[in-house]
C-alpha cells in the first residue's frame, strides 16, 4: 500500500518537473511545479514528517509559488521565442550532462543505501510536538534570526523594485 | 511493504537534474527561477528521507530552515526581476549581459 503511494506521487513529482522545464509558458511552468510541490508534500508524510508536508503546502504552493504568479502577471511575460532558444548543442550538452550526473549519483546513493533500512516509526518522531520542542529550545536562535531574514527581505524587496523605478523616472524626465 | 529510502534518493538525485537542466537551457529569468526552486525541492527531500533513516528529526529542522530561506530568496530574487525589466523592458537572460563579457 505504502509502495502504491510512492510510486503515485514519484510519478507524478517526474512528470510534473519535466513539464516545469520542458513548457515555453511561464505561468504553465509554474502551474505545474505547484503539482510537484504539492507531490513532494505527500512524500514528506510517507517520509513521517506532517508538519513539513503542512509548511511545504502553505508556504511553497500558497505564498511562493503565487508571488512567481502574480510577477509573471505584472511582467506580461509571453512564451519563449523559438529564436531564442539556445542552440542545440547546448541543449543536447545540458541533457547529457544531467544524464550522467543523474546517473552516476543515482548509483552512489543506491550503493551507499540499497540494504538500509528505515526504523519503525515511532510517535515522537511523528508528533508535532516533538517538532516544536526541538525548535524552540534546540534551534531557537537560528528560527529568530530566521524571522529577522524574512523581515530583511521584505523590505530589501521593496526598495529594489521602488528605487530602480524612481531612477527610471528620473531618466525619463531628463 | 515499507518503501526503501534509496528510493526517496534516488527520485531526489533525479528531480534535481531535471531542475539542472532547466537551469541550463532555458532563458526566461522566471523559468529559470522556477528551475532552481525545483532543485531546492529535491535538496529538501534529500534532507528529509535522511532524517527518517537516521531517525533524527535535526533534518526536518533544516528543511524548515531551508523553506524559509527559500521564501525570503524567492521575495529578493522576484523583486530583483521586477526591477531588471523596468530597466530593460525584458527578463530574457539572453539579453542581459551587463556582468557578462
Amino acid at each position: 500500500m505504502e509502495l502504491a503511494i510512492f510510486i503515485v506521487f514519484a510519478v507524478t513529482a517526474l512528470v510534473s518537473s519535466i513539464v516545469v522545464v520542458a513548457h515555453r509558458s511561464p505561468v504553465h511552468s509554474t502551474l505545474s511545479l505547484v503539482v510537484t510541490l504539492l507531490a513532494t508534500a505527500g512524500l514528506f508524510i510517507l517520509l513521517g514528517s506532517p508538519f513539513l508536508a503542512a509548511l511545504q503546502v502553505l508556504l511553497y504552493t500558497g505564498a511562493i509559488l503565487v508571488l512567481f504568479l502574480f510577477v509573471i502577471m505584472l511582467l506580461n511575460i509571453q512564451r519563449e521565442r523559438a529564436s531564442s532558444a539556445r542552440s542545440p548543442l547546448q541543449t543536447w550538452g545540458a541533457l547529457v550532462g544531467a544524464f550522467v550526473l543523474a546517473g552516476a549519483v543515482s548509483r552512489l546513493l543506491w550503493d551507499a543505501h540499497a540494504e538500509s533500512v528505515a526504523p519503525p516509526l515511532t510517535e515522537t518522531f511523528v508528533s508535532l510536538r516533538g517538532v516544536a520542542d526541538q525548535l524552540f529550545t534546540t534551534y531557537l536562535l537560528p528560527f529568530e534570526m530566521i524571522g529577522l531574514l524574512l523581515l530583511l527581505a521584505v523590505v530589501v524587496a521593496g526598495w529594489v523594485a521602488k528605487r530602480v523605478r524612481a531612477e527610471a523616472d528620473e531618466e525619463s524626465a531628463e | 511493504m515499507s518503501v526503501p529510502i534509496a528510493w526517496y534518493l534516488v527520485l531526489a538525485a533525479a528531480l534535481f537534474c531535471i531542475g539542472t537542466v532547466g537551469a541550463l537551457t532555458r532563458r526566461n529569468g522566471i523559468a529559470i527561477f522556477l528551475s532552481i526552486e525545483l532543485m531546492l525541492n529535491a535538496a529538501n527531500l534529500t534532507l528529509a528521507a535522511y532524517s527518517r533513516l537516521l531517525d533524527d528529526r535535526t533534518g526536518q529542522m533544516v528543511v524548515f530552515f531551508a523553506l524559509a530561506v527559500a521564501a525570503a530568496e524567492a521575495a529578493v530574487g522576484l523583486a530583483l526581476f521586477i526591477a531588471i525589466y523596468r530597466l530593460r523592458r525584458t527578463i530574457d537572460l539572453n539579453r542581459i549581459n551587463l556582468l557578462r563579457w
